[in-house]
Formats: structure tokens, sequence, C-alpha cells
């Protein structure tokens, strides 16, 4: 992307103030570098949502920014309901509530080295990874309607997880004001049978080795030590959470016209957030969220119970569990005053400064995790909210590498059998479903993502607490 | 883990002129059917978004299904057609790999043939979560072949 067209703020901050149908700047948090590797769909499709009614501040890109549909992935946008505001199905994303959760071990990479292909074996055989797995939970419409109100409440008080979790979720594993009953009976029938799956594409359970430690006191609040292992989980709302968007998505397109919405692209469909359409779609994204924590809890419990398997006691202490698709009602401060507004972040982690009255008391004094994922060859990393999150962009910060190379192209360029190799061969093992997944996924597809973290730190956006490199890696 | 064959970007249907290709997009996929009528630009359309899953060929078509849509316009029709058989795989466990579509006005009918998905035979690369509004577009050129193309997101 050619950075002419965008004012330069600072070396991480780039603008294009408001002309023609723009409401508000259009800011993208990145290093020149960066910013040319993106592709132009990231600009036209950032600009396109600072046109949407009611949006306040800026929209923003975070570094790992790049082609989405409607928003662009890594797109974080505000909108106050009282000002004609909107929420966007496209704007959360499919994927309602993807996110990751990362669970301390306090083994090194010597325990894991001992059993590293049995246990690489036994995660991949106890948790449901890929297309068409099925979890063995099943849900009856009454159970479902309980999960997608309590979320990781719900899966603890099924004997998913322990009590201590639950500090250290997001929204303590539950947001409130989700409406199971706005949820439809196929979107309800797709997660039947896929609590507790990790899913496909991009998503993961890895083993990662803690590598370097950047920020001690951030890392010794979060209990990470150099050399010790990490558990981390990325997947989402599966099935239902993916039919909510679909359904969403093309009401919100058909309405958006009887709602005085003129969309400079369909794929921002979109409802005011004070209408009948806007009200139920915050009731089933919501029900998503839920369905999001639920899941992550049941995972985090399954891989519990084969880490036990091979160090009987082992508590696997949960670190952090955090979305980064989702809507949330929150206050901050715009233009001088508080107010409560609609924040979308598609593919952008909330990334909370020290203080916040929400972060679980541990972190208090370091702000909270963010956790940035990396490629399944290179690394990972764990950052921290910084005190310039808040004005920087709502408190948010990016979610992850970014693919470099499309799926296509990556699987032209690359064989799964070759990349495994390749992996093993730097002692890291890969247990996945379909080779032709593992090349569509191969390191290599994806951005450097020391690049990316470089930036948001500069940018004000997250800090560098520790780099984490894969071990095992579950690929679904 | 089985190695399978390399899946083609696209495929002509040989003397049919209708053929479906996958176009790049950074994360996900775009997929694009051609063909003689409407209809055939969107089975093909179908076929290309199975083959961002496996190989269309290599799925036996043991059960058919039958799928109806209707929608204010063609091109929401593709993206609840394609939506419609996401759903039919993602609840029945099952791959499709023949469509046939019959479309009049605002409304479809159609019917899918496939198999229950067999993670060992058929390696299935990514699970489509739902054809998206993107890059959506059905259209007729001049020399009269249709094409009918949208974003999936995996």
């Amino acid at each position: 992307m050619d950075t002419s067209q965008f004012r330069k703020v600072s070396e991480t901050a780039w603008k294009i103030e408001p002309s023609g149908r723009m409401r508000v700047p259009a800011v993208i948090y990145a290093v020149e570098p960066l910013i040319r590797d993106m592709d132009d769909k990231v600009r036209e499709q950032l600009v396109n949502v600072t046109m949407l009614p009611g949006i306040v501040g800026a929209a923003y890109a975070m570094p790992d920014a790049h082609w989405g549909y409607g928003f662009p992935i890594g797109g974080v946008a505000a909108f106050d309901p009282d000002q004609g505001g909107v929420i966007s199905a496209g704007g959360v994303g499919f994927d309602i509530s993807c996110g990751v959760r990362t669970h301390l071990t306090g083994l090194i990479r010597a325990d894991i080295k001992r059993v590293q292909t049995k246990i690489a074996d036994a995660l991949f055989h106890n948790v449901p990874v890929g297309i068409g797995s099925t979890g063995k939970i099943r849900l009856s419409d009454g159970q479902m309607t309980a999960m997608l109100r309590d979320g990781a409440v719900w899966a603890l008080n099924k004997g998913y997880g322990e009590q201590r979790d639950l500090e250290f979720v997001e929204e303590h594993g539950r947001v409130a004001g989700a409406q199971p009953e706005v949820v439809s009976e196929k979107a309800r029938a797709r997660q039947t049978r896929e609590m507790g799956t990790l899913g496909s594409g991009n998503h993961y359970l890895e083993i990662q080795e803690v590598a370097e430690i950047h920020d001690a006191a951030a890392a010794r609040a979060f209990g990470l030590d150099q050399g010790q292992c990490v558990l981390t989980i990325h997947c989402g709302s599966r099935g239902l959470g993916h039919q909510i968007g679909t359904e969403f998505l093309r009401e919100m397109a058909i309405t958006a016209p009887a709602h005085g919405i003129s969309l400079p692209d369909r794929d921002l469909a979109c409802a005011p957030i004070n209408s009948e359409l806007g009200r139920r779609y915050i009731g089933a994204m919501r029900s998503g969220i839920n369905c999001a924590l639920a899941n992550r809890q049941i995972i985090g419990h399954l891989a519990r119970k084969v880490f036990r398997r091979f160090w009987p006691g082992i508590e696997l202490p949960l670190m952090y569990d955090v979305s980064h698709n989702t809507c949330k009602l929150e206050t901050h401060e715009i233009e001088g005053r508080a107010r409560e507004v609609y924040v979308h972040r598609k593919g952008a982690t909330r990334s909370l400064g020290p203080g916040d009255p929400s972060l679980p008391e541990a972190y208090s004094e370091v702000g909270q995790p963010v956790f940035i994922g990396g490629s399944m060859g290179t690394e990972s990393w764990v950052l921290t909210g910084m005190p310039t999150s808040e004005t920087a962009a709502f408190s948010s910060a990016c979610h992850g590498a970014g693919r470099r190379m499309s799926r296509t192209k990556a699987r032209k360029k690359w064989r799964g059998r070759q990349v495994i190799d390749d992996l093993a061969a730097r002692g890291i093992t890969i247990r996945s479903p379909s080779h032709r997944g593992v090349a569509e996924e191969a390191p290599g597809a994806y951005k450097d993502v020391s690049e990316v973290v470089e930036a948001a730190e500069q940018a004000g956006l997250a800090k560098k607490v520790a780099r984490l490199i894969p071990v095992v890696c579950v690929k679904g | 883990m089985p190695e399978t064959a390399p899946i083609p970007d696209g495929c002509p249907q040989a003397g049919t002129g209708a053929s479906w290709e996958h176009f790049p997009h950074v994360a996900d996929v775009g997929i694009r059917g051609f063909g003689p009528t409407l209809e055939a630009a969107f089975e093909q359309a179908a076929i290309a978004m199975t083959a961002v899953v496996t190989d269309p060929g290599a799925i036996n078509p043991e059960e058919t299904i039958e799928i109806a849509c209707q929608a204010p316009n063609v091109e929401l029709l593709l993206a609840d057609w394609l939506n419609a058989i996401v759903y039919e795989m993602a609840t029945r466990k099952m791959l499709f790999g023949r469509f046939s579509a019959s479309i009049r006005g605002d409304s479809l009918i159609g019917s899918v043939s496939g198999e229950p998905l067999d993670i060992e035979r058929h390696a299935p690369a990514a699970e489509v979560k739902g054809a998206t509004l993107s890059e959506l577009e059905v259209a007729r050129d001049p020399a009269g072949r249709w094409h009918a193309q949208c974003i999936v997101d995996v």
C-alpha cells in the first residue's frame, strides 16, 4: 500500500483526515515497511468504516491489519448509540469471540521433550480438531440456552475447569446481556455437536516455550519464566458463531436502506444500535461470545486432563483468556468526556492498561495480557496493555502476525509433509488432520510477527512481555 | 495424516463451457463459477467452495439433499445457496461434490449430492465458516457466459 495517501503523524501512526463521506479520520498504527506490505484494500476498507453513522474518534487499523470483509482484519471502531451509531455483523466477523487462552505449565522444555511425541498424539486425539470433528458433549436445547447465557461459568458448573479460571477469563467468563432466545434454530443445530472442538483454518493448540522475557515485572505478575512452557489455545465460537454471523450479515445488508443507511460496501452491513435488529444482533452476538468462552474453557479442561496423564496433579493455572472478534459496550473518554460506546474489534485484542478496574487483581499493576499468535514455525508473543493504549485506540492492540500470502499461493508453494518434516528437524512437532491444511498455514505464509509487535509497542498499543516459540502444535 | 495430491485452483468441465476457479484473498479464499447459464455458474461456484475443503472429484455422490432458497436479488441468492450448502456440510458432517440448481425469479430449488466426511480419505484442509458478501457478484459477459463469485471465510 502506498503511504503517500496518509499523513505521517509519527513513525508508527499514519492518518487520513476526513473528506467526502468520511465522518472521522482513519488511522493506521504501523511502521512504513508494514504499511507498504499491506493490501490497498486495508485503506479502502478502513476509510469505508469511517463513513458509518455514529462512529466516534477514528477508525483504527492495527499493525497486523489485512484485507478482511467489510472491516479490515485488525480493525477497531467505536459507535455512539445516542448519535445514531451502528453495530455491524461484518465488524465482528463470522467467528464471534475467536480468541486465545494461555495456561502456565511450570514445565521446562526438557520435561516436554521427554514425552513430546506422545503428548502431541494425546492432545491431537483428545481435543477434537479439524472440520467434521465432533465433541463428546451433546447439548439439549435447554442446555444450549444455559450455555449461551452463562458461557465459561456454565462450563465450569458442568465440571470443565476450575473456579480460579474465571477470574482470568475476560468478563469473568460470562458476558452479560446475551439473549439465547434470539439465536436461531440453525445456529443451535450447528453447535449441537461442536462444543469443545478447536475448528480448523488458523486455529491451533500449542505447547510453547518462553524464549525471552522483555518485561520482568509483567512476566512475574503473569507467572512467565524464561525456559518454561505454556499451553495456548486459539479458537472461537464454532458453527454457532458462524451461523449467527451469516444470518445477521444478510439481514443487515437487506434492511440497511430501510434504516436510512447507505452502505459504502455491502459487507459493512449494519443496523442502528437502537433498532430492533441492532438489539437482536447484540443479544445473539453476546450469546456467541459466551459460546466461545465456554468452548475454550472446555478445551482447556481437555488439555489439562491430557497433561495430568503425563504429570499427575499438574495444575495448569489459567494465565488469561481474551477474545479478538467482538463488539463490546465500554466507557471511553472521547472529546473530553466519558461516553458509552460500542467498540468493534475485528481481529484486534482488547488491551487494558495498568489500573483498569476490570483486570484481575494480580495484573492490576502491569496491565492486561495481550496474546499475539504467530505461525507454527516462528513465534508468538505475550504483550501487556499500556497506559497509552486507551487514547491510542480505545485500549486495543493487534492479535497476530497476519497473512502475507493467500492460501491458494501457499499450497502451491509448499507441501504439507515437507513443512512438517522441516519443523520436526527444528524440534517442533506438528499434528494435523490435513497436509494441505498445514501447507496453507506454512510459517512462510505469515508476516514476521516480531515487526508487528515492535510496531505495536512503539505505537503505545501494547508492550512486549515475552516471546514464545512453538514446541508442539496441534493444527485444526 | 494422509498425504493428498495437490488440489487444482480451477477446473474446466469438458464440453460444457462450465468451470470454476479460486481467486486469491490474503486471509480467506475467493471462489468463482462460470457457466453458459446462471444455474451452471451457481453449480460451479459450489464446486469451487468444496475445493476449498477437499478435492471435489474424490467425493462419492451417495446421498442427495434438497435445498431451497429465496432472496431479494440474484447475488444474495448466490450467498444463500452457498450458505445453505455450508449449513448442510456442517450439521450433517458431509461433503458434497455434485450440485444441481434451478432458478426461477428470486427462488432457487436445488440438490446437492455427497457422502459423510471421511477424515482419512478427504483430508479436509479448511472449514468454510460462511460465504461473505465480499466480492459477491453474479453477472453475464457480452458473450453470454455467466459468472458467480464471492469470498468465503475460512
